[in-house]
């Protein structure tokens, strides 16, 4: 199994991506101490070239968030989010307080970083719980620019070994102020086998 | 923009002739690679994503690699009426998004694809006439057949046209 991963093996990242997704938004809530609804997660495999369409076009603007993992799996792990997006949930934290309508200041890139480092971390929770595997998540990144460039990072990672990627779209609703971000994930090739072994695949 | 301007998308090249155009959106840690005949008027432009097709399994797409895209697009520029000896290169790209304090060599790629690719311009013997690569922003390029004139884009770290 060096380059070719079959549908079974996709199924179970997509299953992974379910119940990661899901531990992540029910975290954000907690820390925001609202009321979240949350969507059905939209999971898919997508070929690199085509991810950037699905966060609104190669050059939009998009806030990125990753987090490189050690210990048992290594890899890295994104969330994604439209500018909207980001803007909507800064207010939410920001509770109240004035916020940027354009870019963002200081303290609002730091809670934004926070959100993100939350539904990361979370995921991988939960992924750890699934395989009793140990994780290790370095500190947040962030950045903000074009979707394209941002996505050039898992997309090279993930380039050695395939033209696809894990990509969930997740919604949900706070205070019915529709939000929403993407996880990419990117296990490295023997990380991808530990969590396929552990899950008693193979 | 031009209405013959082609888009060359990620792990991908082109090569066209004036008065067409190539554009590539959003260049991060991949490096757009951009030759130009000023003879034939006839101009190239990859976006690589990494440096070394040797060192991966995986390489059925050769635009993805520095060493197989640059071979590929000289072939199709040739191919189309271009002369290697007449080529000039102008590279953009190879940024660090993220601000890792890192010294994992994956985390490094972005000068590692600047690297690969200065080092096959050397070997082809294709003079490099202007960069604009590292730092941690994202570029769109243009790359315009008719006169080799190479457009950067970013978000909030302005235009420029090499």
């Amino acid at each position: 199994m060096t380059s070719n991963w079959n549908d079974m093996h996709f199924d179970i990242l997509k299953e992974i991506g379910n119940i990661g997704s899901g531990n992540a938004v029910t975290s954000l809530a907690k820390m925001l101490n609202r009321k979240v609804d949350m969507f059905v997660p939209n999971v898919n495999l997508v070929e690199f070239k085509d991810v950037a369409d699905f966060i609104g076009g190669p050059e939009s603007t998009i806030v990125g968030i990753l987090v490189s993992i050690s210990g048992d799996i290594t890899g890295i792990m994104m969330f994604l989010m439209k500018m909207e997006s980001a803007h909507a949930l800064v207010e939410i934290v920001m509770n109240g307080m004035e916020t940027s309508e354009v870019w963002f200041n200081e303290i609002e890139l730091s809670a934004l970083q926070e959100i993100g480092n939350i539904m990361v971390s979370s995921y991988f929770t939960s992924l750890a719980g699934l395989t009793s595997k140990s994780f290790i998540p370095s500190i947040p990144y962030l950045s903000i620019d074009m979707a394209n460039a941002i996505l050039s990072v898992p997309a090279i990672e993930f380039g050695k070994v395939s033209d696809r990627a894990l990509f969930i779209e997740t919604s949900f609703a706070v205070d019915q102020v529709n939000v929403g971000g993407y996880f990419v994930l990117v296990p490295d090739m023997p990380s991808f086998k530990t969590i396929l072994s552990a899950l008693g695949v193979e | 923009m031009a209405g013959n301007m082609i888009i060359v998308g990620m792990a991908d090249l082109n090569v066209t002739k004036s008065p067409g155009a190539l554009t590539t959106l959003g260049l991060g840690s991949c490096v757009g690679i951009a030759l130009y005949d000023p003879h034939s008027k006839i101009a190239g432009l990859a976006h690589i994503m990494l440096p070394d097709s040797t060192q991966i399994a995986n390489r059925s797409n050769l635009a993805k690699f520095a060493d197989t895209a640059m071979k590929k697009m000289i072939d199709d520029m040739v191919r189309i009426g271009a002369r290697k000896e007449a080529m000039k290169a102008k590279i953009a790209g190879g940024a660090q998004m993220f601000a890792f304090n890192s010294t994992n060599d994956n985390m490094r790629i972005g000068d590692r694809n600047v690297e690969a690719t200065l080092k096959l311009l050397r070997q082809y013997n294709i003079p490099l006439l202007a960069k604009e690569t590292g730092a941690d922003f994202g570029r769109t390029v243009e790359l315009y057949a008719e006169d080799g004139r190479f457009l950067i884009k970013t978000i909030g770290h302005g235009n420029r046209v090499l």
